[in-house]
């Protein structure tokens, strides 16, 4: 096995009102085949039996599904490798002696918690103004009961993929949040089941999306070079479109 | 939610009704650009041709036209002015600084529209000052009075371009302002249609080549005037 020796410069901040700085510290003696979460706990652990504050940062499953891992590394969301979450990449993407920039998703309305944490409720708050549908919850209905065209099959599945992670919003210089609200109105936009409360649906999710701080997006489409799930920015031009016809239905409604 | 009660005051203050305005208004300059490329070639055409045509332009519906669409272009100018400077001024303050910047794929066009845009704005005023209010030269004066052949007293316009350009500081800042125009356009026609919601990934491609074909042939017919007229002497050794 072969190990690496580097250098971190990781964002280090108390609280969410006090003022963050970098600071460094060294890895040593990596293993390649450690994750870039655990290169960290292995940090971690030293800075522990040093009796210093560990670096504090968010997970939960590490394989790529439930977007907790927020971690911007060398100005990249989730690094710069395609379509991987952070807890997916591993440290023998690195060179020995390098030299890694870890800080967390910035945008202010993803306040930070602590270090690398921060509040994506925001993103619940979205979810909360038309994310979802209005059926009844009993038993599941039979799979062929409502058929769907397989395109729009496709793309609501496409859509779906969205974890929430917010690295879209992170790697956006405006912090638009457009990727994460038109994935998530696209899953459902396309369904017959989703379809009923579509204007509805687009109008909650994009006042909410504005009413959070997020910036208005400008089109370049970082968020969909980042998105470990490569949700396409096809989804963003489909919100707009909704977005249109729904507020023109409203106005004369 | 705290959304205004109006449909149009929500819509106007949303993120989505907001970039719609900035695409509309983008979208009639687009044309306009191609309206005014048109007429300015004339200049190649001739003398009388050109001079001709400004006249039409100055007499058409009894002079009324040229106001028309100076009135329109006035109002898409400061509505798209203004929505932009707004909307970039919140996504200025929407987000904290990196300590480590890192860009993956927006091209370097789109990240300086804001400069670009307002580079533009300067070229505008000045423009409209210099061919238009004729401010600061003597471009009323009786040089350029003229005769058409259909035997209207007319602005020789045609030579007032060539003189125009002829001065060196001029025509510098006209290529300038040209090539930001043209970086400006080749991030903004493409966004036109992603914020109309007209880009699929079927249209994308096609989209892309238009967008980048249009502000080719902009670029290149705009600045081959001044050019033409002050490396190449065009129309300087007539009078
Ligand atoms: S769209 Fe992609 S980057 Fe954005 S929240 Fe969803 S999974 Fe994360
Ligand atoms: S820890 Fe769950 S996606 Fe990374």
């Amino acid at each position: 096995m072969s190990f690496l020796n580097l250098t971190l410069k990781v964002w280090r901040q108390e609280n969410s009102t006090s003022s963050g700085r970098i600071e460094t510290y060294e890895a040593k003696e990596i293993p390649t085949s450690a994750s870039f979460l655990e290169m960290i706990d292995i940090v971690n652990e030293r800075l522990i039996k040093d009796g210093e504050e560990p670096i504090h940062f968010d997970h939960d499953c590490r394989e790529g599904i439930c977007g907790m891992c927020s971690m911007t590394i060398n100005g990249i969301p989730h690094s710069k490798e395609r379509g991987i979450t952070t807890c997916q990449l591993h440290m023998r993407k690195f060179k020995d002696g390098e030299t890694i920039w870890i800080e967390p998703f910035r945008a202010n309305a993803f306040p930070i918690i602590k270090d690398l944490v921060t509040d994506r409720t925001a993103f619940d708050r979205i979810i909360a103004s038309g994310g979802y549908i209005s059926v009844r919850t009993g038993s599941a209905p039979d799979a062929h009961a409502i058929p769907i065209p397989k395109a729009d099959a496709d793309a609501a599945f496409d859509a779906a993929a969205c974890i929430g992670c917010g690295a879209c919003v992170a790697a956006c210089k405006n912090a638009s949040a457009m990727l994460f609200v038109s994935a998530k109105a696209s899953h459902l936009n396309h369904l017959p089941q989703g379809a009923v409360e579509k204007d509805q649906r687009v109008l909650g999710m994009v006042r909410q999306m504005d009413a959070e701080g997020f910036g208005n997006c400008t089109n370049q489409y970082e968020c969909e070079a980042v998105c470990p799930k490569e949700i396409s920015a096809d989804h963003i031009a489909k919100l707009n479109r909704d977005y249109l016809a729904a507020s023109a239905r409203e106005a004369t409604s | 939610m705290s959304a205004p009660k109006n449909p149009l005051c929500s819509f106007v203050s949303s993120s989505i009704g907001r970039k719609l305005i900035v695409a509309i208004t983008g979208l009639a300059f687009v044309l306009f650009l191609a309206g005014h490329l048109t007429g300015n070639l004339l200049i190649f055409a001739g003398e009388d041709a050109f001079n001709e045509y400004a006249y039409f332009l100055h007499h058409f519906l009894h002079g009324a036209g040229v106001w028309v669409a100076r009135l329109g272009l006035l109002v898409c100018l400061v509505l798209h002015v203004w929505f932009t400077i707004l909307l970039t001024k919140e996504n200025k303050s929407a987000r904290p600084k990196y300590a480590h910047q890192a860009t993956v794929q927006a091209p370097k066009s789109s990240r300086i529209m804001i400069w670009s845009g307002l580079t533009i704005l300067a070229f505008i005023i000045y423009h409209i000052l210099h061919f238009t209010a004729r401010v600061g030269n003597d471009y009323n004066g009786d040089r350029y009075q003229t005769t058409l052949k259909t035997g209207e007293d007319a602005h020789n316009a045609w030579l007032m371009v060539i003189d125009g350009f002829s001065w060196w500081p001029a025509a510098l800042f006209y290529v300038i302002a040209m090539t930001l125009l043209c970086s400006h356009l080749s991030h903004g026609l493409a966004s036109i249609f992603q914020t109309l919601g007209l880009r699929t990934k079927k249209t994308a491609p096609l989209i892309n080549l238009t967008a980048k074909a249009y502000t080719l042939v902009i670029f290149l017919g705009f600045i081959s005037i001044p050019i033409a007229i002050y490396l190449f002497g065009f129309g300087c050794s007539c009078k």
